[in-house]
């Protein structure tokens, strides 16, 4: 009975604040900002269809605001569009477009400060600086979003989805493209990102420092400037994402600076100049992921110690593996490599030689990048062969001892 | 002269070796084309065949041919023919049947199983090769009058230029390595037919975007209309220059 009659105090709170909560309708041609004045603590604003020239409409309270059909908010060219500085702001359907292009504010779309339990949903951002800016925030849900820009370089423009300071949020299903950075995270923790589409960016598709205990799952990375560049973090998990077609000279599908407990499970990188750059990483494994058509595949330079690389697959790549060093402190395992030209006696499906990644040529390549024009001659054919029967200058310890005769079936939902 | 070269060519097809030079080439084409199903990985193990076989085949067969034909040459130069039919008439016929087998050998199974540009460059790579390599021979044949010799002289031009000069190239690449060494590695590419040839093949291929800052470079100047022009005048010089220099030779020769 008792709990009965909790649960109907609860439910009659529940509906008197429900009851409270207003809805106002913002016609064509009214002020966001009047209204946003005028609103009482949790009401809901439901915006029109139309057009809204404004600009730094400011939130400092609970709100929640409605678009129908994609009401456009045009911030002409001048600072941000929406500040937020408020709990229990829910901000949804709206098209936001043409914030400022300057750098001493960084003007957004949506800008939150000390905010928390927020959430950003199935908005347009289009020619926005930054796209969503978030400081000092926690709590807050950043879903299916669309944000597009069109600099021609990098300086031109800002990060797609930008969090600073924030933590215990959720990015999901949101598409950025032709920004900065597309998800920027720095001293953000306990942050999920799920599902994301992350394409042709300037420089990053993803990029995050000091942001640890994350997770970044099933996101697509694609012909981003540079790749994704990652650094001194601590615990993340990275599973199934796609890394694919980051061409270029210093271009990475993944690159890791500093990264440490780390897990990177499943992902395929494809057709990137380099797969995975390396340094000064330690204690993370690497499994079940699948390098195809790389250039390199890993770039594992010699300040890197104790990480695992298992069960993964090598396939087409120009050169597997190559390192700066001879010293090797990490361990390889149970990979399938296509380079391999072992046997199977015992018929166990590992091979029973070792298998050794590194090649003569990419040893030399890592030294002078100019003899990359000697590749696939007949001289480089005949080098690479004889340091695989006698190895004297490729590191010793580089060394896959149960190499796999067949690829693993590496299955992921995420196409 | 067309006399001249249909004898020579029936010479040819008569010594069964065009037949089973083309008869290895296709079966070379159909096993790689059997094993792996990317086009460009096709493209690369023919690339690598060819840059081997290719220039050692021309220049044995080439040899062979001249010494083997060298009475039937010695009687034509009795005949009021010009010399430089005779000994057209001759390289033309060798060049002919190398080509044709690569066409045949390669083109056949393209034809097949799909072909891209980029193995269509590979043919005109493969035969431009083979008028390069004939021509040498022809040019170490007509400069001594031993047989033995000349085969030697002609596995020397192949040893050359697939393996000593490339060792050259990295010798002078390492003990270089503190300069920008991006413009002089291209310059030294031109002067390697068969180096040139696999570059211009392997910038064809989209793994070259793969390779980092060199082959970014590379592809710069070879993807450029400048450096195509520039690449095929060069490879045309490679082909014209030989058979040239043998021909002069040829000329004032006292058989």
């Amino acid at each position: 009975m008792k709990t009965l009659n909790l649960l109907f105090v609860t439910f009659f709170i529940l509906s008197m604040a429900s009851l409270e909560a207003a809805t106002i309708r913002v016609k064509n041609g009214q002020s966001i900002q009047k209204a946003i004045n005028q609103a009482a603590d949790g009401d809901t604003l439901i915006i029109e269809k139309g057009t809204f020239a404004e600009n730094e409409i400011t939130i400092r309270k609970p709100l929640t605001i409605i678009g129908e059909s994609y009401p456009v908010i045009d911030g002409k060219e001048k600072g941000n569009v929406f500040l937020v500085a408020a709990e229990n702001v829910h901000i949804r359907g709206l098209k936001i477009i043409n914030t400022g292009m300057s750098n001493m504010d960084d003007s957004a779309g949506i800008k939150f400060f000390d905010s928390k339990n927020c959430s950003v949903e199935d908005n347009i951002l289009e020619e926005t600086y930054f796209g969503l800016h978030f400081s000092n925030s926690s709590k807050l849900t950043i879903k299916n979003n669309k944000l597009s820009s069109h600099a021609e370089r990098e300086y031109q423009t800002g990060n797609g989805i930008h969090l600073w300071k924030c933590r215990d949020s959720f990015i999901e299903g949101n598409t950025v493209s032709g920004h900065r950075d597309g998800i920027y995270l720095e001293f953000v923790t306990n942050t999920v990102s799920i599902g994301n589409m992350i394409e042709a960016n300037k420089r990053y598709g993803l990029h995050f420092m000091f942001s640890h205990d994350n997770s970044y799952i099933q996101n697509t990375f694609k012909k981003n400037g540079a790749g994704v560049a990652v650094m001194y973090t601590r615990n993340v998990l990275m599973k199934e994402n796609i890394f694919e077609e980051n061409e270029g000279a210093s271009s990475y599908g993944i690159l890791l600076k500093d990264i440490t407990d780390s897990e990177i499970v499943g992902n395929i990188f494809r057709k990137n100049t380099i797969g995975i750059y390396m340094e000064g990483c330690s204690r993370s494994t690497f499994k079940s992921n699948s390098f195809t058509q790389n250039g390199w595949a890993i770039k594992l330079m010699a300040s890197c110690d104790q990480n695992t690389f298992e069960e993964n697959n090598f396939i087409a790549n120009t050169f597997d593996i190559s390192t700066n060093g001879t010293v090797v402190l990490n361990t390889l395992q149970h990979n399938y490599w296509d380079k391999y030209e072992g046997y199977d006696l015992d018929k166990n499906r590992t091979g029973d030689i070792p298998y050794r990644p590194i090649s003569l040529f990419s040893v030399i390549v890592e030294k002078i990048p100019a003899a990359m024009i000697l590749w696939r001659s007949f001289l480089v054919t005949l080098l690479d062969r004889m340091e695989k029967v006698l190895p004297s200058i490729t590191p010793e310890n580089m060394i896959d001892n149960s190499p796999k005769m067949r690829p693993y079936d590496i299955r992921t939902t995420n196409t | 002269m067309f006399k001249l070269l249909k004898y020579a060519l029936y010479d040819i097809v008569k010594s069964r070796f065009a037949l089973l030079y083309t008869l290895f080439m296709v079966l070379v084409a159909i096993s790689i084309y059997q094993v792996s199903e990317d086009m460009s990985k096709v493209s690369l193990s023919l690339l690598n065949i060819m840059l081997m076989i290719i220039p050692l085949i021309s220049a044995i067969f080439a040899t062979t041919h001249f010494f083997n034909n060298l009475e039937f040459t010695e009687l034509m130069l009795a005949q009021p023919v010009k010399r430089r039919d005779v000994f057209l008439s001759q390289i033309l016929a060798v060049i002919f049947v190398l080509s044709m087998a690569i066409l045949i050998g390669f083109g056949a199974p393209m034809l097949l199983w799909g072909a891209d540009a980029s193995v269509l460059i590979l043919l005109a790579i493969g035969i431009g090769l083979s008028v390069i390599f004939a021509g040498l021979a022809f040019l170490a044949s007509v400069l001594t009058r031993d047989k033995a010799k000349a085969i030697g002289i002609s596995l020397s031009f192949w040893i050359y230029f697939s393996l000593v000069y490339d060792g050259f190239v990295l010798y002078l690449i390492y003990s270089l390595a503190d300069y920008p060494l991006e413009k002089p590695t291209l310059a030294l590419v031109f002067l390697n037919p068969v180096d040139l040839g696999r570059i211009i093949m392997l910038m064809q291929l989209d793994i070259s975007a793969l390779m980092g800052y060199t082959g970014a470079f590379f592809q710069d100047f070879f993807g450029s209309a400048k450096g195509i022009l520039l690449s095929s005048a060069v490879m045309f010089i490679w082909m014209i220059l030989p058979v040239t220099a043998a021909m002069r030779v040829f000329k004032r020769k006292d058989f």
